[in-house]
Protein backbone atom coordinates (compact mmCIF):
# COMPACT_ATOMS: atom_id res chain seq x y z
CA UNK A 1 0.00 0.00 0.00
CA UNK A 2 0.92 3.61 -0.24
CA UNK A 3 2.54 4.73 3.37
CA UNK A 4 0.12 7.31 5.10
CA UNK A 5 1.42 10.88 4.31
CA UNK A 6 1.97 12.48 7.33
CA UNK A 7 2.48 16.09 8.14
CA UNK A 8 -1.13 16.74 6.68
CA UNK A 9 -4.63 17.78 7.35
CA UNK A 10 -7.24 15.42 7.49
CA UNK A 11 -11.19 15.70 7.60
CA UNK A 12 -11.55 14.02 11.03
CA UNK A 13 -15.73 14.88 11.32
CA UNK A 14 -18.40 17.15 10.18
CA UNK A 15 -18.38 20.22 12.55
CA UNK A 16 -22.14 18.72 13.33
CA UNK A 17 -20.66 15.16 14.71
CA UNK A 18 -18.73 17.25 17.55
CA UNK A 19 -20.65 18.54 19.82
CA UNK A 20 -20.98 19.04 23.91
CA UNK A 21 -20.15 14.83 24.07
CA UNK A 22 -17.09 12.61 23.48
CA UNK A 23 -16.32 11.44 19.96
CA UNK A 24 -13.54 9.06 19.26
CA UNK A 25 -12.13 8.31 15.89
CA UNK A 26 -9.11 6.67 14.34
CA UNK A 27 -7.10 8.83 11.94
CA UNK A 28 -3.95 7.46 10.55
CA UNK A 29 -4.00 4.70 13.51
CA UNK A 30 -3.82 7.76 15.84
CA UNK A 31 -6.74 7.05 17.90
CA UNK A 32 -8.19 10.51 19.13
CA UNK A 33 -10.88 12.33 20.65
CA UNK A 34 -13.02 15.18 19.92
CA UNK A 35 -15.58 17.59 21.44
CA UNK A 36 -16.59 20.87 22.16
CA UNK A 37 -15.45 23.32 24.86
CA UNK A 38 -18.75 25.40 26.32
CA UNK A 39 -17.83 28.66 23.71
CA UNK A 40 -17.42 26.09 21.01
CA UNK A 41 -14.14 25.39 20.50
CA UNK A 42 -13.14 22.33 19.46
CA UNK A 43 -10.85 19.95 21.01
CA UNK A 44 -8.78 17.26 19.65
CA UNK A 45 -6.64 14.99 22.33
CA UNK A 46 -4.83 11.23 22.06
CA UNK A 47 -7.19 9.15 22.97
CA UNK A 48 -5.05 7.61 25.74
CA UNK A 49 -5.13 8.32 29.40
CA UNK A 50 -1.32 8.54 30.22
CA UNK A 51 -1.53 6.20 33.23
CA UNK A 52 -3.34 3.09 32.25
CA UNK A 53 -4.29 4.00 28.31
CA UNK A 54 -8.05 4.09 28.95
CA UNK A 55 -10.13 5.47 26.05
CA UNK A 56 -10.98 8.92 27.13
CA UNK A 57 -13.64 8.66 24.75
CA UNK A 58 -14.98 6.15 27.03
CA UNK A 59 -14.77 8.70 29.80
CA UNK A 60 -16.80 12.51 30.94
CA UNK A 61 -16.60 15.85 30.20
CA UNK A 62 -16.68 17.88 33.09
CA UNK A 63 -17.06 21.49 32.22
CA UNK A 64 -14.20 21.94 29.48
CA UNK A 65 -12.52 18.90 31.22
CA UNK A 66 -12.29 15.50 30.56
CA UNK A 67 -12.50 12.67 33.25
CA UNK A 68 -10.59 9.18 33.11
CA UNK A 69 -13.56 7.02 33.45
CA UNK A 70 -11.18 4.44 35.01
CA UNK A 71 -9.15 6.52 37.81
CA UNK A 72 -10.21 9.93 37.26
CA UNK A 73 -6.77 11.51 35.98
CA UNK A 74 -8.37 14.75 34.68
CA UNK A 75 -6.93 16.78 31.61
CA UNK A 76 -7.51 20.40 30.27
CA UNK A 77 -8.24 21.03 26.67
CA UNK A 78 -4.66 22.00 26.14
CA UNK A 79 -4.28 18.30 27.30
CA UNK A 80 -2.69 19.04 30.54
CA UNK A 81 -3.16 16.57 33.28
CA UNK A 82 -4.51 19.06 36.60
CA UNK A 83 -6.22 16.21 39.01
CA UNK A 84 -4.24 12.64 39.80
CA UNK A 85 -6.46 10.57 41.97
CA UNK A 86 -5.33 11.04 45.58
CA UNK A 87 -2.24 12.92 45.53
CA UNK A 88 -1.58 16.47 44.88
CA UNK A 89 1.78 15.99 43.27
CA UNK A 90 0.99 16.17 39.23
CA UNK A 91 4.06 14.30 37.15
CA UNK A 92 5.63 16.52 35.02
CA UNK A 93 5.06 13.87 31.98
CA UNK A 94 1.22 13.87 32.77
CA UNK A 95 -0.40 15.12 29.64
CA UNK A 96 -1.86 13.68 26.75
CA UNK A 97 -0.79 15.04 23.04
CA UNK A 98 -3.37 17.98 21.74
CA UNK A 99 -3.96 17.98 17.46
CA UNK A 100 -3.85 21.20 16.24
CA UNK A 101 -7.91 21.26 14.43
CA UNK A 102 -9.87 24.28 12.11
CA UNK A 103 -13.07 24.26 11.50
CA UNK A 104 -13.79 25.25 7.74
CA UNK A 105 -15.96 24.62 5.09
CA UNK A 106 -18.29 22.44 7.37
CA UNK A 107 -15.47 20.12 8.21
CA UNK A 108 -13.11 19.38 11.10
CA UNK A 109 -9.70 19.44 10.28
CA UNK A 110 -7.04 17.80 12.40
CA UNK A 111 -3.35 17.61 11.49
CA UNK A 112 -1.80 14.55 11.84
CA UNK A 113 1.92 15.06 11.86
CA UNK A 114 4.61 17.72 13.78
CA UNK A 115 2.33 20.03 15.20
CA UNK A 116 5.00 22.64 14.65
CA UNK A 117 4.48 22.42 10.79
CA UNK A 118 0.75 22.74 10.97
CA UNK A 119 0.22 25.57 8.81
CA UNK A 120 -3.74 26.37 8.15
CA UNK A 121 -2.89 28.08 4.84
CA UNK A 122 -2.39 24.28 3.75
CA UNK A 123 -5.87 23.54 4.08
CA UNK A 124 -7.77 23.04 0.94
CA UNK A 125 -10.93 24.80 0.32
CA UNK A 126 -14.44 23.45 -0.54
CA UNK A 127 -16.40 26.55 0.13
CA UNK A 128 -19.56 25.20 -1.27
CA UNK A 129 -20.45 23.17 1.41
CA UNK A 130 -20.98 26.13 4.15
CA UNK A 131 -22.15 28.97 1.16
CA UNK A 132 -25.74 29.75 1.56
CA UNK A 133 -25.77 29.69 -2.22
CA UNK A 134 -25.31 25.82 -2.12
CA UNK A 135 -28.11 23.51 -0.76
CA UNK A 136 -25.88 20.66 0.40
CA UNK A 137 -26.66 16.70 1.18
CA UNK A 138 -24.19 14.91 3.05
CA UNK A 139 -22.93 11.35 4.54
CA UNK A 140 -19.57 8.81 6.09
CA UNK A 141 -19.61 5.29 4.89
CA UNK A 142 -17.05 3.55 6.96
CA UNK A 143 -14.47 1.42 4.41
CA UNK A 144 -13.19 -1.58 4.99
CA UNK A 145 -10.36 -1.03 2.52
CA UNK A 146 -6.97 1.28 2.43
CA UNK A 147 -7.17 4.52 1.85
CA UNK A 148 -5.14 4.53 -1.57
CA UNK A 149 -7.70 2.38 -3.33
CA UNK A 150 -10.45 4.58 -2.92
CA UNK A 151 -8.50 6.86 -4.66
CA UNK A 152 -7.54 4.54 -7.47
CA UNK A 153 -11.42 4.61 -7.82
CA UNK A 154 -12.20 7.96 -7.55
CA UNK A 155 -9.37 9.02 -9.93
CA UNK A 156 -11.17 7.49 -12.82
CA UNK A 157 -15.03 7.79 -13.38
CA UNK A 158 -15.22 5.23 -16.01
CA UNK A 159 -15.69 2.83 -13.99
CA UNK A 160 -19.09 4.34 -13.17
CA UNK A 161 -20.65 2.98 -16.38
CA UNK A 162 -20.02 -0.76 -15.00
CA UNK A 163 -20.28 -0.37 -11.21
CA UNK A 164 -22.98 2.36 -11.23
CA UNK A 165 -24.60 1.59 -14.19
CA UNK A 166 -27.98 3.12 -14.62
CA UNK A 167 -27.11 5.45 -11.98
CA UNK A 168 -23.96 8.34 -12.85
CA UNK A 169 -23.03 6.68 -16.28
CA UNK A 170 -23.78 8.58 -19.66
CA UNK A 171 -23.81 7.33 -23.14
CA UNK A 172 -21.65 10.06 -24.29
CA UNK A 173 -18.68 9.33 -21.60
CA UNK A 174 -17.05 7.25 -24.72
CA UNK A 175 -16.66 9.78 -27.44
CA UNK A 176 -15.45 12.36 -24.90
CA UNK A 177 -11.78 13.52 -24.77
CA UNK A 178 -10.22 13.59 -21.24
CA UNK A 179 -7.26 15.82 -20.08
CA UNK A 180 -5.32 14.70 -17.06
CA UNK A 181 -3.28 17.25 -15.85
CA UNK A 182 -0.76 17.88 -12.93
CA UNK A 183 0.42 20.77 -11.35
CA UNK A 184 3.48 20.17 -9.53
CA UNK A 185 4.26 23.00 -7.52
CA UNK A 186 0.93 22.98 -6.39
CA UNK A 187 0.39 19.15 -5.77
CA UNK A 188 -3.13 19.13 -7.79
CA UNK A 189 -4.40 16.52 -10.03
CA UNK A 190 -7.00 17.53 -12.49
CA UNK A 191 -9.02 15.42 -14.68
CA UNK A 192 -11.16 17.02 -17.39
CA UNK A 193 -14.08 15.37 -19.19
CA UNK A 194 -16.01 18.39 -21.38
CA UNK A 195 -18.96 17.79 -23.04
CA UNK A 196 -19.78 19.42 -25.83
CA UNK A 197 -23.37 18.10 -26.89
CA UNK A 198 -24.88 15.51 -24.70
CA UNK A 199 -28.52 14.98 -23.83
CA UNK A 200 -29.96 16.03 -20.52
CA UNK A 201 -30.61 13.64 -18.44
CA UNK A 202 -34.43 13.64 -16.52
CA UNK A 203 -33.18 14.52 -13.50
CA UNK A 204 -31.16 17.90 -14.52
CA UNK A 205 -33.98 18.86 -17.40
CA UNK A 206 -36.16 18.88 -13.86
CA UNK A 207 -34.17 20.57 -11.51
CA UNK A 208 -32.95 23.36 -13.73
CA UNK A 209 -35.37 23.72 -16.50
CA UNK A 210 -33.12 23.55 -19.44
CA UNK A 211 -35.30 22.00 -22.06
CA UNK A 212 -32.97 20.57 -25.05
CA UNK A 213 -28.90 19.52 -25.19
CA UNK A 214 -26.39 20.80 -22.68
CA UNK A 215 -22.67 21.05 -22.45
CA UNK A 216 -21.89 18.94 -19.78
CA UNK A 217 -18.10 18.94 -17.85
CA UNK A 218 -17.10 16.71 -15.01
CA UNK A 219 -13.97 17.97 -13.39
CA UNK A 220 -11.92 16.18 -11.31
CA UNK A 221 -9.47 18.31 -8.43
CA UNK A 222 -7.68 16.15 -6.44
CA UNK A 223 -5.68 18.07 -3.49
CA UNK A 224 -4.11 15.31 -1.77
CA UNK A 225 -3.82 13.06 0.52
CA UNK A 226 -7.46 14.05 1.57
CA UNK A 227 -9.78 16.11 -0.32
CA UNK A 228 -11.39 15.47 -3.93
CA UNK A 229 -13.66 17.88 -5.69
CA UNK A 230 -15.58 16.63 -9.26
CA UNK A 231 -17.21 19.92 -10.19
CA UNK A 232 -20.12 18.79 -12.18
CA UNK A 233 -21.41 21.89 -14.36
CA UNK A 234 -23.80 21.72 -17.16
CA UNK A 235 -25.26 24.01 -19.06
CA UNK A 236 -27.66 24.77 -22.10
CA UNK A 237 -25.24 23.38 -25.28
CA UNK A 238 -22.73 26.60 -26.19
CA UNK A 239 -23.00 28.32 -22.98
CA UNK A 240 -19.53 28.42 -21.62
CA UNK A 241 -18.15 30.28 -18.17
CA UNK A 242 -16.83 33.76 -18.86
CA UNK A 243 -13.22 34.71 -18.84
CA UNK A 244 -13.18 35.99 -15.29
CA UNK A 245 -14.35 32.29 -14.63
CA UNK A 246 -17.83 33.43 -13.42
CA UNK A 247 -20.77 31.01 -14.76
CA UNK A 248 -24.34 32.87 -14.33
CA UNK A 249 -25.50 30.33 -17.30
CA UNK A 250 -24.16 27.36 -15.59
CA UNK A 251 -26.03 25.02 -13.34
CA UNK A 252 -23.17 23.10 -10.84
CA UNK A 253 -22.92 20.18 -8.26
CA UNK A 254 -19.74 20.68 -6.50
CA UNK A 255 -19.38 16.41 -5.54
CA UNK A 256 -16.93 16.25 -1.99
CA UNK A 257 -15.30 13.52 -1.04
CA UNK A 258 -12.81 13.40 1.83
CA UNK A 259 -10.39 10.45 1.94
CA UNK A 260 -9.28 10.04 5.36
CA UNK A 261 -7.24 7.04 6.30
CA UNK A 262 -7.84 5.51 9.82
CA UNK A 263 -5.90 2.48 10.03
CA UNK A 264 -3.63 0.89 6.97
CA UNK A 265 -6.81 -1.45 6.36
CA UNK A 266 -10.05 1.28 6.22
CA UNK A 267 -10.89 4.66 5.24
CA UNK A 268 -13.43 7.14 6.44
CA UNK A 269 -15.18 7.97 3.48
CA UNK A 270 -17.16 11.25 3.58
CA UNK A 271 -19.16 12.38 1.03
CA UNK A 272 -21.39 15.57 0.21
CA UNK A 273 -23.18 17.00 -2.80
CA UNK A 274 -24.07 20.96 -3.25
CA UNK A 275 -25.51 22.48 -5.81
CA UNK A 276 -26.44 26.10 -6.74
CA UNK A 277 -29.94 24.97 -7.94
CA UNK A 278 -33.54 24.13 -6.73
CA UNK A 279 -32.42 25.33 -3.19
CA UNK A 280 -33.77 23.89 -0.67
CA UNK A 281 -36.27 21.67 -2.81
CA UNK A 282 -36.32 18.27 -0.81
CA UNK A 283 -37.49 16.28 -3.58
CA UNK A 284 -33.89 17.73 -5.23
CA UNK A 285 -32.20 17.28 -1.90
CA UNK A 286 -33.71 13.78 -1.65
CA UNK A 287 -32.61 12.63 -5.29
CA UNK A 288 -29.06 13.52 -4.45
CA UNK A 289 -28.68 11.90 -1.03
CA UNK A 290 -30.10 8.78 -2.12
CA UNK A 291 -28.59 8.30 -5.88
CA UNK A 292 -25.28 9.93 -4.32
CA UNK A 293 -25.18 7.33 -1.49
CA UNK A 294 -26.14 4.81 -3.53
CA UNK A 295 -22.94 4.92 -5.51
CA UNK A 296 -20.87 5.52 -2.67
CA UNK A 297 -21.96 2.48 -1.30
CA UNK A 298 -21.44 0.74 -4.49
CA UNK A 299 -17.75 1.52 -4.38
CA UNK A 300 -17.59 0.47 -0.64
CA UNK A 301 -19.21 -3.15 -1.41
CA UNK A 302 -16.56 -3.25 -3.84
CA UNK A 303 -13.17 -1.86 -2.64
CA UNK A 304 -13.75 -4.11 0.70
CA UNK A 305 -14.09 -6.96 -1.63
CA UNK A 306 -10.66 -5.54 -2.85
CA UNK A 307 -8.95 -4.84 0.04
CA UNK A 308 -9.51 -8.59 1.10
CA UNK A 309 -7.79 -9.74 -2.24
CA UNK A 310 -4.86 -7.50 -2.20
CA UNK A 311 -4.15 -8.79 1.45
CA UNK A 312 -3.87 -12.30 0.41
CA UNK A 313 -1.69 -11.47 -2.21
CA UNK A 314 2.05 -11.70 -2.17
CA UNK A 315 3.73 -8.15 -2.18
CA UNK A 316 5.15 -6.85 -5.96
CA UNK A 317 2.17 -8.02 -7.87
CA UNK A 318 1.72 -6.65 -11.22
CA UNK A 319 -0.78 -4.48 -12.11
CA UNK A 320 -1.64 -3.57 -15.86
CA UNK A 321 -2.50 0.16 -16.42
CA UNK A 322 -3.81 1.51 -19.29
CA UNK A 323 -5.34 5.13 -20.65
CA UNK A 324 -8.08 5.04 -17.83
CA UNK A 325 -6.06 5.23 -16.01
CA UNK A 326 -3.69 8.31 -16.43
CA UNK A 327 -4.98 10.74 -13.45
CA UNK A 328 -4.86 7.80 -10.98
CA UNK A 329 -1.22 6.98 -11.75
CA UNK A 330 -0.55 10.71 -11.08
CA UNK A 331 -2.40 10.71 -7.97
CA UNK A 332 -0.45 7.68 -6.77
CA UNK A 333 2.71 9.05 -7.65
CA UNK A 334 2.51 12.33 -5.57
CA UNK A 335 1.28 10.23 -2.72
CA UNK A 336 3.74 8.00 -2.88
CA UNK A 337 6.52 11.34 -3.27
CA UNK A 338 4.36 13.12 -0.30
CA UNK A 339 4.39 9.91 2.17
CA UNK A 340 8.66 9.69 1.18
CA UNK A 341 8.87 13.39 2.08
CA UNK A 342 7.93 12.89 5.47
CA UNK A 343 9.92 9.62 6.41
CA UNK A 344 13.40 11.94 6.98
CA UNK A 345 11.29 13.52 9.60
CA UNK A 346 9.96 10.46 11.30
CA UNK A 347 13.11 8.98 11.10
CA UNK A 348 15.15 11.63 12.85
CA UNK A 349 12.40 11.86 15.77
CA UNK A 350 13.04 8.34 16.66
CA UNK B 1 -9.37 19.47 -34.60
CA UNK B 2 -10.51 20.14 -30.64
CA UNK B 3 -9.23 22.33 -28.50
CA UNK B 4 -7.09 21.03 -25.80
CA UNK B 5 -8.78 21.39 -22.50
CA UNK B 6 -5.56 23.52 -19.71
CA UNK B 7 -8.01 23.77 -16.39
CA UNK B 8 -4.96 24.20 -14.34
CA UNK B 9 -2.37 27.48 -14.99
CA UNK B 10 0.49 27.24 -12.48
CA UNK B 11 4.24 27.12 -13.91
CA UNK B 12 4.83 23.23 -13.60
CA UNK B 13 1.94 21.75 -14.72
CA UNK B 14 2.29 18.44 -17.12
CA UNK B 15 -0.90 17.94 -19.53
CA UNK B 16 -1.77 14.36 -20.84
CA UNK B 17 -4.76 14.36 -23.67
CA UNK B 18 -6.45 11.42 -24.57
CA UNK B 19 -6.73 11.90 -28.42
CA UNK B 20 -10.77 11.32 -29.29
CA UNK B 21 -11.31 8.32 -31.10
CA UNK B 22 -7.81 6.47 -30.85
CA UNK B 23 -5.79 4.94 -27.86
CA UNK B 24 -3.02 7.35 -28.28
CA UNK B 25 -2.09 9.62 -25.54
CA UNK B 26 -0.30 13.21 -26.12
CA UNK B 27 1.97 14.52 -23.44
CA UNK B 28 2.65 18.13 -23.08
CA UNK B 29 5.11 18.89 -20.74
CA UNK B 30 5.16 22.46 -19.27
CA UNK B 31 8.55 22.91 -21.16
CA UNK B 32 6.30 23.33 -24.83
CA UNK B 33 7.85 19.23 -25.27
CA UNK B 34 5.33 16.95 -26.67
CA UNK B 35 5.04 12.87 -26.95
CA UNK B 36 3.06 10.23 -27.66
CA UNK B 37 2.44 6.94 -26.19
CA UNK B 38 -0.73 4.61 -25.72
CA UNK B 39 0.58 3.53 -22.31
CA UNK B 40 0.42 5.63 -19.57
CA UNK B 41 3.42 4.98 -17.49
CA UNK B 42 5.72 5.16 -20.33
CA UNK B 43 4.23 8.22 -20.96
CA UNK B 44 4.39 9.85 -17.42
CA UNK B 45 7.74 8.36 -17.33
CA UNK B 46 8.86 10.71 -20.17
CA UNK B 47 7.03 14.13 -18.74
CA UNK B 48 8.67 13.21 -15.57
CA UNK B 49 12.14 13.11 -16.97
CA UNK B 50 11.82 16.63 -17.83
CA UNK B 51 14.74 18.05 -18.87
CA UNK B 52 15.87 14.55 -20.86
CA UNK B 53 14.61 13.95 -24.24
CA UNK B 54 12.65 17.10 -24.05
CA UNK B 55 14.98 19.42 -26.12
CA UNK B 56 12.99 19.30 -29.57
CA UNK B 57 10.50 21.87 -28.28
CA UNK B 58 7.02 21.70 -29.60
CA UNK B 59 6.53 20.26 -32.83
CA UNK B 60 4.98 21.99 -35.17
CA UNK B 61 1.11 21.22 -35.48
CA UNK B 62 0.18 19.63 -38.32
CA UNK B 63 -3.01 20.24 -40.07
CA UNK B 64 -4.13 23.24 -38.62
CA UNK B 65 -4.89 26.07 -41.25
CA UNK B 66 -2.49 28.53 -42.47
CA UNK B 67 -3.35 31.66 -44.03
CA UNK B 68 -1.57 31.84 -47.77
CA UNK B 69 2.05 34.02 -47.54
CA UNK B 70 1.68 33.26 -43.74
CA UNK B 71 4.94 32.54 -42.00
CA UNK B 72 4.65 29.02 -40.50
CA UNK B 73 3.82 29.37 -36.33
CA UNK B 74 7.19 29.14 -34.14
Amino acid sequence: MTAFVRDQWYVAAYGSEVARDLLARTILSEPIVFYRTETGEVVALADRCVHRRYPLSESRLDGDRIVCGYHGFTYEPSGACVSVPGQARIPRTARVPSYPVVEQDSFVWVWIGDPRRADTALIPRAPWLADPGYTVVCGMEPLAARYDLLVDNLMDLSHETYLHGGYIGTPEVASTPITTEVDEDRRIIYVSRHMDDAACPPFYARSTGIEGRITRWQDIEYHPPCLYLLHSRIAPAGVLPNGDGSDPGGFHVEVVYAITPETEHSTHDFWAVARDFALGDPEVSDFLAQSNRTVVLQDVEALDILEKVVQAEPEGYQELSVNIDTGGLAARRILKKMAQAGEPEKAAAR
Amino acid sequence: MTERTAMLHGDTVYRIHWKLGTDVLAGVCFCGAEHESEDPVELWEWLLAHPDGHDDGPPVPAGDPVLAGAGRPR
